[in-house]
């Protein structure tokens, strides 16, 4: 498969799953994600009210995350339809996917242009050395969510990425 | 060091040098016991240390598990108390050491006087390293630092070419740290207060250097990328460049004699050392240090990963053959800095 085309991969997998099934699974990642990981929490301080939009750039749609200890929600809107954040993190689905795996390093995504970060830098900051704390892989724990279609899913794209 | 004959033809033999990896969470610390680190270092979560960044560093008890796991690992933990405590403030920092001696820590690693003399009468038996943030870099200075506190290891600033790191080591009476790979900042290490002028923090009381609450970063339609730090735009990228480190050292500027804006200072790239490793241990130097407790496990895994092939290489009698670790510098760039020579720009 082309580089192109594995880009497109993620857009082609979500494009028939309409919001209103996308949303209550998003909720579903993020509420499994805040049980498994709660120390996550105390990284953020202050950050967990933080509205965090997260754009992945080749996906028409965005998340808006509230770490929230109590209660962590994620939202997921159209890409025309960007909510109000107080940062946001911006970049391809594989390269944030590949830095909650712990494979790329967010400083050097951002080194190379790949990854953009924009309004409360030490927000974003925060986040991004909570989840690192965080051992084991996020992405995993987002696939398991969908199964076994879920974990293959993210072993194709990791074998690609590879 | 001892030069042997192998496969006829002549092999020198060094000392093992310590290579010494950083760990900004529990998580990244692991990742360097694994990965082969003989010691890491790292800070509480406050300003007793050089990097005071949100969400990063050690709660008490986080350094309490994490000291025991990298113990039972043979890992040693050099704990950083490597800024300078603030008049009135001394407390924090005495307790940072306390609790570091009560986990048992191996070392401490501190640039004040203050501190260096509380470690010497209340924690005797604890090796003390004295910080590149001391600024230390002559005979002179470092035999005061032995002879009064009983430092056991120096950190040199970046400043020495390879030459005068020798010649130091022949005239002091104790071990040598020298950094190999991570941040390239050329300001005189401790003496920095270039992000206090902006921010009104400092690198070296604070922990602080470019506060992240200060950063803002502007992205346009062209994708030009503006850092800005407090009221300062510190650079812009265009859209194909690499971009760096929101530091002022780093910024471009429009300064006299230049009508363009450019790196007045330093340009935005990394220290890489991997092709002097061989000439570094035949100087002298024991311990060899990577920057980045502020970088993520991915960093930690794979710039410590390589290090270490690279010294048991050498230890092997082979080429260090050290892995491209380009990818992971600042800007895409990176230099032997003054270690190679003074006139590397």
């Amino acid at each position: 498969m082309s580089s192109q085309r594995l880009e497109r991969l993620p857009a082609i997998l979500l494009k028939p799953v309409p919001l209103f099934i996308l949303r209550p699974i998003a909720q579903q990642v993020t509420t499994r994600i805040a049980q498994k990981h709660p120390h996550l929490f105390a990284r953020l301080g202050k950050h967990t009210k933080t509205k965090y939009l997260i754009k992945p750039t080749n996906i028409p749609l965005v998340a808006l995350l509230i770490p929230d200890e109590n209660k962590p929600t994620m939202q997921i809107f159209k890409a025309t339809q960007i909510p109000k954040y107080d940062a946001v993190i911006e970049g391809k689905f594989l390269f944030l996917l590949s830095m909650l795996d712990g494979v790329h390093d967010g400083d050097a995504l951002f080194f190379n242009r790949a990854l953009s970060i924009g309004g409360d830098t030490e927000a974003v900051v925060c986040l991004r050395n909570a989840l690192d704390d965080v051992e084991g892989s996020v992405a995993s724990d987002i696939a398991d969510v969908f199964g076994v279609v879920g974990r293959s899913v993210l072993s194709f794209l990791r074998q690609k990425e590879a | 060091m001892v030069t042997l004959v192998k496969e006829n033809k002549p092999t020198k033999i060094y000392q093992r040098p310590e290579l010494i990896c950083p760990a900004g969470t529990p998580a990244s610390m692991r990742t360097a016991v694994e990965a082969g680190a003989d010691a890491v270092y790292c800070g509480f979560q406050n300003a007793t240390n050089a990097r005071n960044f949100p969400g990063l560093n050690f709660t008490p008890d986080e350094m309490q598990k994490s000291i025991t796991h990298a113990h039972k690992n043979g890992t040693k933990v050099l704990l950083a108390v490597n800024t300078n405590p603030p008049a009135g403030k001394f407390q924090l920092w005495k307790d940072a050491i306390d609790l570091g001696a009560k986990f048992a820590v191996d070392a401490f690693i501190v640039a004040d006087i203050g501190l260096a003399n509380y470690i010497a009468i209340n924690h005797p038996n604890i090796r003390l390293h004295l910080s590149v943030q001391a600024a230390a870099s002559t005979p002179e200075a470092l035999n005061y630092y032995c002879q009064q506190f009983g430092v056991k290891r120096v950190v040199l600033p970046r400043i020495l070419t390879i030459a005068e790191i020798k010649d130091i080591k022949q005239q002091i009476n104790c071990e040598i740290e020298t950094f190999i790979f991570g941040n390239h900042g050329l300001m005189v290490e401790g003496r920095c207060s270039l992000t206090n002028y902006i921010t009104g923090l400092s690198t070296n009381m604070d922990g602080v250097c470019s506060p992240a609450n200060q950063v803002n970063y502007v992205q346009d339609e062209q994708q030009n990328l503006s850092t800005q730090l407090g009221d300062f735009t510190i650079d812009c990228f265009g859209r194909n460049e690499n971009a760096g480190y929101p530091t002022i050292c780093k910024g471009r500027y429009h300064a006299a004699p230049r009508d363009e804006g450019y790196y007045a200072f330093e340009e935005p790239l990394s220290l890489n050392l991997g092709n002097l490793l061989p000439d570094l241990m035949e100087a002298g130097v024991c311990a060899l240090k990577i920057e980045g407790r502020q970088r993520s496990r991915s960093y930690v895994k794979k710039v410590v990963t390589s290090f270490r092939t690279a010294v048991d290489n050498i230890m092997n009698g082979n080429e260090p053959d050290i892995a491209s670790l380009i990818a992971l510098t600042e800007g895409h760039k990176q230099t032997e800095g003054a270690f190679k020579s003074k006139k590397w720009r």
